[in-house]
Protein backbone atom coordinates (compact mmCIF):
# COMPACT_ATOMS: atom_id res chain seq x y z
CA UNK A 1 0.00 0.00 0.00
CA UNK A 2 1.45 3.31 -0.94
CA UNK A 3 1.32 6.22 1.47
CA UNK A 4 0.50 9.68 0.21
CA UNK A 5 2.85 12.37 1.43
CA UNK A 6 2.33 16.01 2.17
CA UNK A 7 5.14 18.46 1.46
CA UNK A 8 5.94 21.17 4.01
CA UNK A 9 8.09 24.13 2.98
CA UNK A 10 9.30 27.23 4.78
CA UNK A 11 11.42 29.90 3.11
CA UNK A 12 14.09 32.28 4.28
CA UNK A 13 14.83 35.26 2.08
CA UNK A 14 17.81 37.55 2.50
CA UNK A 15 17.31 40.95 0.97
CA UNK A 16 19.95 43.61 0.48
CA UNK A 17 18.48 47.02 1.23
CA UNK A 18 19.11 49.69 -1.41
CA UNK A 19 20.72 52.27 0.84
CA UNK A 20 23.70 54.38 -0.20
CA UNK A 21 25.82 53.19 2.69
CA UNK A 22 26.29 50.07 4.76
CA UNK A 23 24.24 49.13 7.82
CA UNK A 24 26.61 50.42 10.47
CA UNK A 25 29.19 52.58 8.67
CA UNK A 26 29.44 55.11 5.84
CA UNK A 27 31.03 52.77 3.26
CA UNK A 28 29.38 52.56 -0.15
CA UNK A 29 27.10 49.64 -1.05
CA UNK A 30 27.94 49.88 -4.77
CA UNK A 31 28.16 46.50 -6.49
CA UNK A 32 31.18 45.37 -8.50
CA UNK A 33 33.81 47.80 -7.23
CA UNK A 34 37.49 47.05 -6.75
CA UNK A 35 37.88 44.43 -3.99
CA UNK A 36 38.30 45.85 -0.48
CA UNK A 37 37.79 49.43 -1.67
CA UNK A 38 34.54 49.92 0.27
CA UNK A 39 35.78 49.03 3.73
CA UNK A 40 36.60 50.95 6.89
CA UNK A 41 37.58 50.24 10.50
CA UNK A 42 33.92 49.55 11.41
CA UNK A 43 33.09 46.97 8.74
CA UNK A 44 36.54 45.42 9.02
CA UNK A 45 35.98 45.02 12.75
CA UNK A 46 39.06 46.95 13.82
CA UNK A 47 39.45 47.33 17.58
CA UNK A 48 37.86 50.43 19.03
CA UNK A 49 35.50 51.11 16.14
CA UNK A 50 31.81 51.61 16.84
CA UNK A 51 28.87 50.66 14.63
CA UNK A 52 26.05 53.20 14.25
CA UNK A 53 22.79 52.15 12.61
CA UNK A 54 21.88 53.62 9.22
CA UNK A 55 18.59 55.45 9.68
CA UNK A 56 17.47 54.80 6.10
CA UNK A 57 18.11 51.06 6.41
CA UNK A 58 16.01 51.02 9.57
CA UNK A 59 13.20 52.93 7.83
CA UNK A 60 13.31 50.56 4.84
CA UNK A 61 13.13 47.64 7.25
CA UNK A 62 10.08 49.02 9.09
CA UNK A 63 8.42 49.88 5.79
CA UNK A 64 8.94 46.34 4.48
CA UNK A 65 7.73 44.80 7.72
CA UNK A 66 4.55 46.89 7.55
CA UNK A 67 3.94 45.99 3.91
CA UNK A 68 4.23 42.33 4.94
CA UNK A 69 1.61 42.94 7.63
CA UNK A 70 4.04 42.40 10.48
CA UNK A 71 3.86 43.75 14.01
CA UNK A 72 6.73 46.00 14.97
CA UNK A 73 8.61 44.99 18.10
CA UNK A 74 8.23 47.45 20.94
CA UNK A 75 11.88 47.28 21.88
CA UNK A 76 14.24 46.38 19.05
CA UNK A 77 17.72 45.24 19.91
CA UNK A 78 20.61 43.76 18.02
CA UNK A 79 22.57 40.68 18.98
CA UNK A 80 25.89 39.17 18.12
CA UNK A 81 25.77 35.85 16.31
CA UNK A 82 29.14 34.28 16.95
CA UNK A 83 30.89 31.98 14.52
CA UNK A 84 34.31 31.67 13.04
CA UNK A 85 34.47 31.94 9.31
CA UNK A 86 36.77 34.25 7.35
CA UNK A 87 33.90 36.04 5.60
CA UNK A 88 33.21 37.69 8.98
CA UNK A 89 36.05 39.98 10.02
CA UNK A 90 34.69 40.36 13.56
CA UNK A 91 34.00 36.63 14.09
CA UNK A 92 30.43 37.57 14.77
CA UNK A 93 27.60 38.91 12.70
CA UNK A 94 25.40 41.71 13.98
CA UNK A 95 21.94 40.20 13.72
CA UNK A 96 18.79 39.94 15.78
CA UNK A 97 17.89 37.02 17.97
CA UNK A 98 15.05 37.12 20.47
CA UNK A 99 13.66 40.58 19.81
CA UNK A 100 13.58 40.93 16.04
CA UNK A 101 12.42 44.09 14.33
CA UNK A 102 9.04 42.59 13.49
CA UNK A 103 7.00 39.39 13.56
CA UNK A 104 3.62 37.79 12.80
CA UNK A 105 2.98 39.01 9.27
CA UNK A 106 1.57 37.40 6.16
CA UNK A 107 1.56 37.39 2.38
CA UNK A 108 -1.43 36.16 0.40
CA UNK A 109 -0.80 34.14 -2.74
CA UNK A 110 -3.16 32.67 -5.32
CA UNK A 111 -3.37 28.95 -4.55
CA UNK A 112 -3.73 26.23 -7.18
CA UNK A 113 -7.53 26.18 -6.87
CA UNK A 114 -7.64 29.91 -7.57
CA UNK A 115 -8.43 30.85 -3.98
CA UNK A 116 -6.12 32.93 -1.87
CA UNK A 117 -3.75 31.20 0.47
CA UNK A 118 -2.18 33.00 3.39
CA UNK A 119 1.53 32.40 3.99
CA UNK A 120 2.44 33.52 7.49
CA UNK A 121 5.61 35.53 8.02
CA UNK A 122 7.29 34.47 11.23
CA UNK A 123 9.74 37.35 11.46
CA UNK A 124 11.51 40.06 9.52
CA UNK A 125 14.76 41.13 11.06
CA UNK A 126 17.82 43.20 10.22
CA UNK A 127 21.37 41.96 10.03
CA UNK A 128 24.62 42.68 8.24
CA UNK A 129 25.94 40.80 5.23
CA UNK A 130 29.22 38.87 5.23
CA UNK A 131 32.17 39.35 2.90
CA UNK A 132 32.80 37.34 -0.24
CA UNK A 133 35.20 34.41 -0.33
CA UNK A 134 37.00 33.33 -3.46
CA UNK A 135 38.60 29.90 -3.56
CA UNK A 136 41.34 29.77 -6.21
CA UNK A 137 41.29 26.34 -7.85
CA UNK A 138 43.93 23.92 -6.65
CA UNK A 139 45.21 26.23 -3.90
CA UNK A 140 45.00 25.72 -0.16
CA UNK A 141 44.01 29.28 0.60
CA UNK A 142 41.08 31.61 0.06
CA UNK A 143 40.84 35.28 -0.84
CA UNK A 144 38.45 37.63 0.92
CA UNK A 145 36.73 40.76 -0.35
CA UNK A 146 34.93 42.62 2.46
CA UNK A 147 33.10 45.11 0.21
CA UNK A 148 29.87 43.19 0.86
CA UNK A 149 30.58 42.84 4.56
CA UNK A 150 28.31 45.04 6.64
CA UNK A 151 25.75 45.69 3.89
CA UNK A 152 22.25 46.02 5.34
CA UNK A 153 20.18 42.85 5.01
CA UNK A 154 16.65 41.94 5.87
CA UNK A 155 15.92 38.35 6.67
CA UNK A 156 12.33 37.43 5.90
CA UNK A 157 11.30 34.08 7.38
CA UNK A 158 8.00 32.33 6.72
CA UNK A 159 6.22 29.71 8.77
CA UNK A 160 6.24 26.26 7.13
CA UNK A 161 3.02 27.13 5.33
CA UNK A 162 3.76 26.13 1.75
CA UNK A 163 2.74 22.67 0.58
CA UNK A 164 4.28 22.46 -2.87
CA UNK A 165 7.27 23.79 -4.79
CA UNK A 166 4.77 25.77 -6.89
CA UNK A 167 3.45 27.53 -3.79
CA UNK A 168 7.01 28.37 -2.79
CA UNK A 169 7.53 29.84 -6.26
CA UNK A 170 4.27 31.80 -6.05
CA UNK A 171 5.20 33.16 -2.64
CA UNK A 172 8.60 34.31 -3.86
CA UNK A 173 7.10 35.96 -6.93
CA UNK A 174 4.56 37.79 -4.79
CA UNK A 175 7.15 38.78 -2.20
CA UNK A 176 9.48 40.14 -4.88
CA UNK A 177 6.62 42.05 -6.45
CA UNK A 178 5.83 43.73 -3.10
CA UNK A 179 9.51 44.49 -2.47
CA UNK A 180 9.84 46.09 -5.89
CA UNK A 181 6.79 48.26 -5.22
CA UNK A 182 8.41 49.40 -1.98
CA UNK A 183 11.65 50.24 -3.81
CA UNK A 184 13.66 49.07 -0.81
CA UNK A 185 15.93 46.79 -2.83
CA UNK A 186 16.87 46.16 -6.44
CA UNK A 187 15.89 42.50 -5.82
CA UNK A 188 18.52 41.35 -8.32
CA UNK A 189 19.21 37.67 -7.72
CA UNK A 190 22.15 37.66 -10.09
CA UNK A 191 23.91 40.28 -8.00
CA UNK A 192 22.87 38.46 -4.84
CA UNK A 193 20.59 41.29 -3.64
CA UNK A 194 17.90 38.68 -3.08
CA UNK A 195 18.80 35.17 -1.91
CA UNK A 196 16.58 32.32 -0.87
CA UNK A 197 17.07 29.24 1.29
CA UNK A 198 14.37 26.66 1.90
CA UNK A 199 13.43 24.21 4.61
CA UNK A 200 11.59 21.21 3.29
CA UNK A 201 10.18 18.06 4.83
CA UNK A 202 7.50 15.54 3.98
CA UNK A 203 5.03 13.68 6.18
CA UNK A 204 2.30 11.13 5.58
CA UNK A 205 -0.95 12.92 4.77
CA UNK A 206 -2.94 13.58 7.93
CA UNK A 207 0.13 13.40 10.16
CA UNK A 208 0.43 16.39 12.47
CA UNK A 209 4.08 16.07 13.40
CA UNK A 210 6.57 17.60 10.97
CA UNK A 211 8.96 15.27 9.20
CA UNK A 212 12.75 15.51 9.25
CA UNK A 213 13.68 18.77 7.61
CA UNK A 214 16.34 19.42 5.04
CA UNK A 215 17.78 22.88 4.58
CA UNK A 216 18.22 23.61 0.90
CA UNK A 217 20.72 26.21 -0.28
CA UNK A 218 22.47 27.51 -3.36
CA UNK A 219 19.46 28.30 -5.49
CA UNK A 220 20.19 31.28 -7.72
CA UNK A 221 16.77 31.86 -9.24
CA UNK A 222 13.12 31.31 -8.36
CA UNK A 223 13.02 28.59 -11.00
CA UNK A 224 16.02 27.05 -9.26
CA UNK A 225 14.15 27.12 -5.94
CA UNK A 226 11.22 25.34 -7.52
CA UNK A 227 13.37 22.77 -9.31
CA UNK A 228 15.47 22.12 -6.19
CA UNK A 229 12.35 21.62 -4.06
CA UNK A 230 10.77 19.34 -6.68
CA UNK A 231 13.89 17.21 -6.66
CA UNK A 232 13.91 17.12 -2.85
CA UNK A 233 10.26 16.00 -2.65
CA UNK A 234 11.01 13.08 -4.98
CA UNK A 235 14.20 12.19 -3.15
CA UNK A 236 12.60 12.27 0.28
CA UNK A 237 9.59 10.21 -0.83
CA UNK A 238 11.84 7.58 -2.36
CA UNK A 239 13.99 7.38 0.78
CA UNK A 240 10.89 6.76 2.91
CA UNK A 241 9.41 4.30 0.41
CA UNK A 242 12.64 2.31 0.49
CA UNK A 243 12.15 2.11 4.24
CA UNK A 244 15.12 4.45 4.67
CA UNK A 245 15.49 7.19 7.22
CA UNK A 246 15.82 10.90 6.39
CA UNK A 247 18.49 12.85 8.18
CA UNK A 248 18.41 16.49 9.14
CA UNK A 249 21.04 18.11 6.96
CA UNK A 250 21.90 20.95 4.63
CA UNK A 251 21.86 20.12 0.94
CA UNK A 252 23.06 22.19 -1.98
CA UNK A 253 21.14 22.48 -5.24
CA UNK A 254 23.28 21.79 -8.29
CA UNK A 255 21.44 23.52 -11.12
CA UNK A 256 23.62 21.98 -13.82
CA UNK A 257 23.19 18.38 -12.74
CA UNK A 258 19.65 18.98 -11.50
CA UNK A 259 20.26 17.28 -8.15
CA UNK A 260 20.75 18.19 -4.50
CA UNK A 261 23.81 16.93 -2.66
CA UNK A 262 24.47 16.71 1.05
CA UNK A 263 26.80 19.34 2.43
CA UNK A 264 28.04 16.95 5.08
CA UNK A 265 25.96 16.21 8.13
CA UNK A 266 26.10 18.53 11.07
CA UNK A 267 27.64 16.56 13.88
CA UNK A 268 26.64 19.00 16.56
CA UNK A 269 23.85 21.44 16.97
CA UNK A 270 24.57 25.01 15.90
CA UNK A 271 25.71 27.09 18.83
CA UNK A 272 26.01 30.74 17.93
CA UNK A 273 26.18 31.95 21.54
CA UNK A 274 23.97 34.95 20.80
CA UNK A 275 24.21 37.82 23.19
CA UNK A 276 23.08 41.47 23.05
CA UNK A 277 25.29 43.69 20.89
CA UNK A 278 26.61 46.11 23.50
CA UNK A 279 27.79 48.63 20.89
CA UNK A 280 24.27 49.34 19.63
CA UNK A 281 21.70 50.80 21.95
CA UNK A 282 18.09 49.59 21.71
CA UNK A 283 15.56 51.10 19.33
CA UNK A 284 12.03 52.07 20.19
CA UNK A 285 9.66 53.24 17.49
CA UNK A 286 6.57 54.90 18.89
CA UNK A 287 3.15 54.31 17.38
CA UNK A 288 2.98 57.72 15.72
CA UNK A 289 6.23 57.12 13.93
CA UNK A 290 5.07 53.71 12.77
CA UNK A 291 1.88 55.28 11.41
CA UNK A 292 3.92 57.95 9.65
CA UNK A 293 5.97 55.29 7.90
CA UNK A 294 2.81 53.32 7.12
CA UNK A 295 1.48 56.39 5.31
CA UNK A 296 4.48 56.31 2.99
CA UNK A 297 3.58 52.80 1.80
CA UNK A 298 2.72 52.86 -1.89
CA UNK A 299 -0.37 51.22 -3.33
CA UNK A 300 0.62 47.54 -3.20
CA UNK A 301 0.06 44.95 -5.96
CA UNK A 302 -3.25 43.61 -4.66
CA UNK A 303 -4.81 47.03 -4.13
CA UNK A 304 -3.59 48.15 -7.56
CA UNK A 305 -5.02 45.03 -9.22
CA UNK A 306 -8.37 45.70 -7.57
CA UNK A 307 -8.33 49.27 -8.80
CA UNK A 308 -7.35 48.23 -12.34
CA UNK A 309 -10.32 45.88 -12.45
CA UNK A 310 -12.70 48.55 -11.28
CA UNK A 311 -11.28 51.50 -13.21
CA UNK A 312 -10.41 49.82 -16.51
CA UNK A 313 -12.73 46.82 -16.55
CA UNK A 314 -9.83 44.35 -16.65
CA UNK A 315 -10.29 40.72 -15.72
CA UNK A 316 -8.89 39.39 -12.45
CA UNK A 317 -6.18 37.58 -14.39
CA UNK A 318 -5.16 40.56 -16.56
CA UNK A 319 -5.06 42.89 -13.57
CA UNK A 320 -2.92 40.35 -11.73
CA UNK A 321 -0.40 40.08 -14.56
CA UNK A 322 -0.18 43.83 -15.15
CA UNK A 323 0.36 44.59 -11.47
CA UNK A 324 2.88 41.79 -10.87
CA UNK A 325 5.69 44.21 -11.68
CA UNK A 326 5.61 47.84 -10.65
CA UNK A 327 7.25 49.00 -13.89
CA UNK A 328 4.71 47.16 -15.99
CA UNK A 329 1.83 48.54 -13.92
CA UNK A 330 3.18 52.09 -14.25
CA UNK A 331 3.70 51.64 -18.00
CA UNK A 332 0.14 50.41 -18.42
CA UNK A 333 -1.28 53.26 -16.41
CA UNK A 334 0.69 55.77 -18.48
CA UNK A 335 -0.85 54.26 -21.63
CA UNK A 336 -4.36 54.61 -20.22
CA UNK A 337 -3.77 58.32 -19.71
CA UNK A 338 -3.05 58.72 -23.43
CA UNK A 339 -5.48 56.20 -24.84
CA UNK A 340 -9.08 55.36 -23.99
CA UNK A 341 -9.17 51.63 -24.81
CA UNK A 342 -7.42 50.21 -21.72
CA UNK A 343 -8.30 46.65 -22.63
CA UNK A 344 -6.56 46.95 -26.03
CA UNK A 345 -3.50 48.46 -24.40
CA UNK A 346 -3.50 45.62 -21.84
CA UNK A 347 -3.69 43.00 -24.58
CA UNK A 348 -0.77 44.46 -26.49
CA UNK A 349 1.27 44.77 -23.32
CA UNK A 350 0.59 41.22 -22.16
CA UNK A 351 1.09 39.83 -25.63
CA UNK A 352 3.83 40.97 -27.98
CA UNK A 353 5.44 43.45 -25.60
CA UNK A 354 5.85 41.13 -22.62
CA UNK A 355 7.09 38.44 -25.00
CA UNK A 356 9.78 40.83 -26.24
CA UNK A 357 10.66 41.90 -22.69
CA UNK A 358 10.92 38.31 -21.45
CA UNK A 359 12.90 37.14 -24.48
CA UNK A 360 15.47 39.84 -23.77
CA UNK A 361 15.34 39.30 -20.02
CA UNK A 362 15.01 43.03 -19.43
CA UNK A 363 12.70 45.49 -17.77
CA UNK A 364 9.91 47.11 -19.83
CA UNK A 365 11.56 50.51 -19.42
CA UNK A 366 14.70 49.17 -21.08
CA UNK A 367 12.77 48.19 -24.19
CA UNK A 368 13.09 51.66 -25.71
CA UNK A 369 9.38 51.93 -26.46
CA UNK A 370 7.71 54.75 -24.59
CA UNK A 371 4.02 54.40 -23.65
CA UNK A 372 3.29 57.27 -26.08
CA UNK A 373 4.93 55.32 -28.91
CA UNK A 374 2.81 52.24 -28.20
CA UNK A 375 -0.29 54.41 -28.05
CA UNK A 376 0.68 55.94 -31.41
CA UNK A 377 0.71 52.46 -32.89
CA UNK A 378 -2.68 51.57 -31.43
CA UNK A 379 -4.17 54.78 -32.81
CA UNK A 380 -2.90 53.93 -36.30
CA UNK A 381 -4.71 50.59 -36.07
CA UNK A 382 -7.90 52.29 -34.88
CA UNK A 383 -7.90 54.81 -37.71
CA UNK A 384 -7.40 52.00 -40.22
CA UNK A 385 -4.11 53.37 -41.48
CA UNK A 386 -2.46 50.03 -40.69
CA UNK A 387 -3.93 46.58 -40.12
CA UNK A 388 -3.57 44.62 -36.89
CA UNK A 389 -1.20 42.18 -38.58
CA UNK A 390 0.91 45.00 -39.90
CA UNK A 391 0.95 46.60 -36.46
CA UNK A 392 2.57 43.47 -35.06
CA UNK A 393 5.31 43.69 -37.67
CA UNK A 394 5.80 47.40 -37.08
CA UNK A 395 5.99 46.80 -33.34
CA UNK A 396 8.62 44.08 -33.80
CA UNK A 397 10.69 46.41 -35.97
CA UNK A 398 10.23 49.33 -33.55
CA UNK A 399 11.58 47.19 -30.71
CA UNK A 400 14.37 45.72 -32.83
CA UNK A 401 15.60 49.06 -34.15
CA UNK A 402 14.53 51.08 -31.08
CA UNK A 403 12.59 53.51 -33.22
CA UNK A 404 9.15 55.07 -33.21
CA UNK A 405 6.37 52.98 -34.81
CA UNK A 406 4.90 56.02 -36.59
CA UNK A 407 8.28 56.78 -38.16
CA UNK A 408 8.57 53.20 -39.38
CA UNK A 409 5.15 53.34 -41.00
CA UNK A 410 5.99 56.65 -42.68
CA UNK A 411 9.48 55.66 -43.77
CA UNK A 412 8.43 52.35 -45.31
CA UNK A 413 5.18 53.71 -46.74
CA UNK A 414 3.29 51.05 -44.85
CA UNK A 415 0.17 53.07 -44.25
CA UNK A 416 -2.86 51.27 -45.56
CA UNK A 417 -4.94 52.69 -48.35
CA UNK A 418 -8.26 53.26 -46.66
CA UNK A 419 -9.39 55.83 -49.16
CA UNK A 420 -12.51 54.53 -50.88
CA UNK A 421 -11.84 56.20 -54.22
CA UNK A 422 -8.33 54.81 -54.52
CA UNK A 423 -9.42 51.27 -53.73
CA UNK A 424 -12.34 51.49 -56.19
CA UNK A 425 -9.88 52.55 -58.85
CA UNK A 426 -7.63 49.53 -58.22
CA UNK A 427 -10.63 47.18 -58.10
CA UNK A 428 -11.85 48.51 -61.43
CA UNK A 429 -8.49 47.84 -63.09
CA UNK A 430 -8.26 44.31 -61.65
CA UNK A 431 -11.79 43.40 -62.75
CA UNK A 432 -11.04 44.58 -66.29
CA UNK A 433 -7.96 42.34 -66.43
CA UNK A 434 -9.34 39.24 -64.72
CA UNK A 435 -12.44 38.63 -66.82
CA UNK A 436 -12.18 34.84 -66.42
CA UNK A 437 -12.36 34.97 -62.64
CA UNK A 438 -15.13 37.53 -62.80
CA UNK A 439 -17.17 35.16 -64.99
CA UNK A 440 -16.33 32.21 -62.73
CA UNK A 441 -17.58 34.15 -59.72
CA UNK A 442 -20.75 35.24 -61.44
CA UNK A 443 -21.26 31.67 -62.60
CA UNK A 444 -21.37 30.55 -58.98
CA UNK A 445 -17.73 29.76 -58.20
CA UNK A 446 -17.49 31.80 -55.00
CA UNK A 447 -13.84 30.87 -54.39
CA UNK A 448 -12.91 33.15 -57.28
CA UNK A 449 -13.46 36.07 -54.90
CA UNK A 450 -10.40 35.11 -52.89
CA UNK A 451 -8.28 35.21 -56.02
CA UNK A 452 -9.62 38.63 -56.94
CA UNK A 453 -8.96 39.98 -53.44
CA UNK A 454 -5.41 38.68 -53.80
CA UNK A 455 -4.99 40.47 -57.11
CA UNK A 456 -6.24 43.77 -55.66
CA UNK A 457 -3.89 43.43 -52.69
CA UNK A 458 -1.04 42.69 -55.05
CA UNK A 459 -1.87 45.68 -57.25
CA UNK A 460 -1.89 47.89 -54.12
CA UNK A 461 1.41 46.39 -52.98
CA UNK A 462 -0.37 45.00 -49.96
CA UNK A 463 -1.44 48.38 -48.70
CA UNK A 464 -5.15 48.34 -49.44
CA UNK A 465 -7.36 47.93 -46.39
CA UNK A 466 -8.46 44.29 -46.83
CA UNK A 467 -11.87 44.79 -45.24
CA UNK A 468 -12.64 47.60 -47.66
CA UNK A 469 -11.28 45.62 -50.61
CA UNK A 470 -13.70 42.80 -49.80
CA UNK A 471 -16.65 45.13 -49.55
CA UNK A 472 -15.88 47.09 -52.69
CA UNK A 473 -15.18 43.95 -54.71
CA UNK A 474 -18.46 42.33 -53.70
CA UNK A 475 -20.33 45.50 -54.52
CA UNK A 476 -18.65 45.86 -57.91
CA UNK A 477 -19.46 42.23 -58.70
CA UNK A 478 -23.09 43.04 -58.17
CA UNK A 479 -23.89 41.71 -54.73
CA UNK B 1 21.81 27.75 23.54
CA UNK B 2 23.30 26.82 26.86
CA UNK B 3 22.32 29.07 29.69
CA UNK B 4 25.61 29.55 31.45
CA UNK B 5 24.17 31.74 34.17
CA UNK B 6 21.84 29.08 35.51
CA UNK B 7 24.65 26.56 35.83
CA UNK B 8 26.11 26.31 39.24
CA UNK B 9 29.13 24.42 37.99
CA UNK B 10 30.64 23.81 34.61
CA UNK B 11 32.04 20.48 33.52
CA UNK B 12 35.07 19.71 31.35
CA UNK B 13 32.87 18.74 28.45
CA UNK B 14 31.24 22.17 28.29
CA UNK B 15 34.55 23.97 28.60
CA UNK B 16 35.93 21.82 25.80
CA UNK B 17 32.93 22.66 23.64
CA UNK B 18 33.18 26.39 24.28
CA UNK B 19 36.91 26.27 23.65
CA UNK B 20 36.27 24.58 20.32
CA UNK B 21 33.71 27.22 19.36
CA UNK B 22 36.28 29.90 20.17
CA UNK B 23 38.94 27.96 18.26
CA UNK B 24 41.09 27.56 21.38
CA UNK B 25 43.20 24.48 21.84
CA UNK B 26 43.46 23.53 25.50
CA UNK B 27 45.81 21.00 27.06
CA UNK B 28 44.34 18.66 29.68
CA UNK B 29 46.02 20.71 32.36
CA UNK B 30 44.55 23.96 31.03
CA UNK B 31 41.16 22.33 30.71
CA UNK B 32 41.18 21.39 34.40
CA UNK B 33 42.43 24.84 35.41
CA UNK B 34 39.88 26.78 33.38
CA UNK B 35 37.02 24.50 34.33
CA UNK B 36 37.70 25.16 37.97
CA UNK B 37 38.10 28.92 37.46
CA UNK B 38 34.97 29.19 35.32
CA UNK B 39 33.01 27.13 37.81
CA UNK B 40 34.03 29.50 40.54
CA UNK B 41 33.04 32.56 38.49
CA UNK B 42 29.71 31.01 37.59
CA UNK B 43 28.88 30.09 41.12
CA UNK B 44 29.71 33.64 42.17
CA UNK B 45 27.45 35.08 39.50
CA UNK B 46 24.69 32.62 40.28
CA UNK B 47 24.12 34.58 43.43
CA UNK B 48 22.06 36.86 41.18
CA UNK B 49 19.53 34.07 40.86
CA UNK B 50 18.52 34.69 44.44
CA UNK B 51 16.91 37.98 43.43
CA UNK B 52 13.27 37.91 42.39
CA UNK B 53 13.25 39.45 38.89
CA UNK B 54 9.72 38.46 37.95
CA UNK B 55 8.67 42.08 37.47
CA UNK B 56 11.95 43.45 36.14
CA UNK B 57 12.25 43.88 32.38
CA UNK B 58 15.32 42.17 30.88
CA UNK B 59 18.30 44.48 30.88
CA UNK B 60 20.05 44.09 27.57
CA UNK B 61 22.19 47.20 27.82
CA UNK B 62 24.03 49.03 30.54
CA UNK B 63 22.81 52.45 29.38
CA UNK B 64 19.09 52.23 29.87
CA UNK B 65 18.33 55.82 28.98
CA UNK B 66 20.11 55.88 25.67
CA UNK B 67 18.13 54.67 22.68
CA UNK B 68 17.53 55.28 18.95
CA UNK B 69 21.03 56.35 17.97
CA UNK B 70 21.13 56.68 14.20
CA UNK B 71 23.45 57.76 11.46
CA UNK B 72 22.26 59.49 8.25
CA UNK B 73 22.66 57.44 5.08
CA UNK B 74 25.54 59.59 3.88
CA UNK B 75 28.64 58.26 2.18
CA UNK B 76 31.93 58.58 4.01
CA UNK B 77 35.34 57.96 2.62
CA UNK B 78 36.43 54.35 2.89
CA UNK B 79 39.99 53.18 3.38
CA UNK B 80 42.11 52.79 0.27
CA UNK B 81 42.45 49.13 -0.68
CA UNK B 82 46.18 49.13 0.01
CA UNK B 83 45.60 50.80 3.34
CA UNK B 84 42.90 48.31 4.26
CA UNK B 85 45.01 45.21 3.65
CA UNK B 86 48.30 46.69 4.82
CA UNK B 87 48.19 45.11 8.29
CA UNK B 88 46.83 41.75 7.19
CA UNK B 89 49.15 38.82 7.95
CA UNK B 90 48.74 37.74 4.33
CA UNK B 91 47.31 39.29 1.20
CA UNK B 92 47.25 38.73 -2.53
CA UNK B 93 46.45 41.48 -5.00
CA UNK B 94 43.49 43.41 -3.62
CA UNK B 95 42.44 40.58 -1.32
CA UNK B 96 42.99 39.40 2.21
CA UNK B 97 44.47 35.95 2.08
CA UNK B 98 43.33 33.31 4.57
CA UNK B 99 43.85 29.57 5.00
CA UNK B 100 41.20 27.66 3.15
CA UNK B 101 38.43 26.57 5.46
CA UNK B 102 37.15 23.12 4.70
CA UNK B 103 33.42 23.24 5.30
CA UNK B 104 33.30 22.51 8.98
CA UNK B 105 30.42 21.60 11.21
CA UNK B 106 30.01 25.17 12.32
CA UNK B 107 28.51 27.05 9.54
CA UNK B 108 28.80 27.72 5.91
CA UNK B 109 27.79 31.18 4.97
CA UNK B 110 25.44 31.55 2.06
CA UNK B 111 27.99 32.83 -0.32
CA UNK B 112 25.82 34.37 -3.00
CA UNK B 113 28.12 33.95 -5.97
Amino acid sequence: MSVKYETVIGLEVHLQLATNTKAFCGCSTKFGSRPNSQVCPVCLGFPGSLPVLNEEAFRFAIKTALALNCRIQELIKFDRKNYYYPDLPKNFQISQYDMPLSYNGFVDIAAADGRRKRIKIKRVHMEEDAGKLIHPKGENYSLVDYNRGGMPLLEIVTEPDMNSPQEAYDYLTKLKSILEYLKVSDCDMEKGSLRCDANISIRPEGEKKLGTKVELKNMNSFKGVKAGLEYEVKRQVSVLEDKGKLIQETRLWDAEKGVTASMRTKEEAEDYRYFPEPDLVPFVVDKNEIEKIRETLPELPEAKAGRFQKEFGLSDYDAGVLTSQIDLADYFEECTKLYPDAKAAANWLMGDIMAAVNARNININELGLAPAALVGLLKMVDSGSISGTMAKEVLAEAIETRSNPEDIVKKNGLAQISDKGSIEEIVKNVLQKETKSVNDYKGGKKTALGFLVGQVMKASKGKANPVMVNEILKKSLGE
Amino acid sequence: MISYIKMKTIDDKTVKHVAHLARLELSDKELKLYSAQLASILSYISKLNEIDTANVPPTSHALTTLKNVFRKDILRKSLETDEAIKNAPASEGDFFKVPQIIESTDRVQDEGK
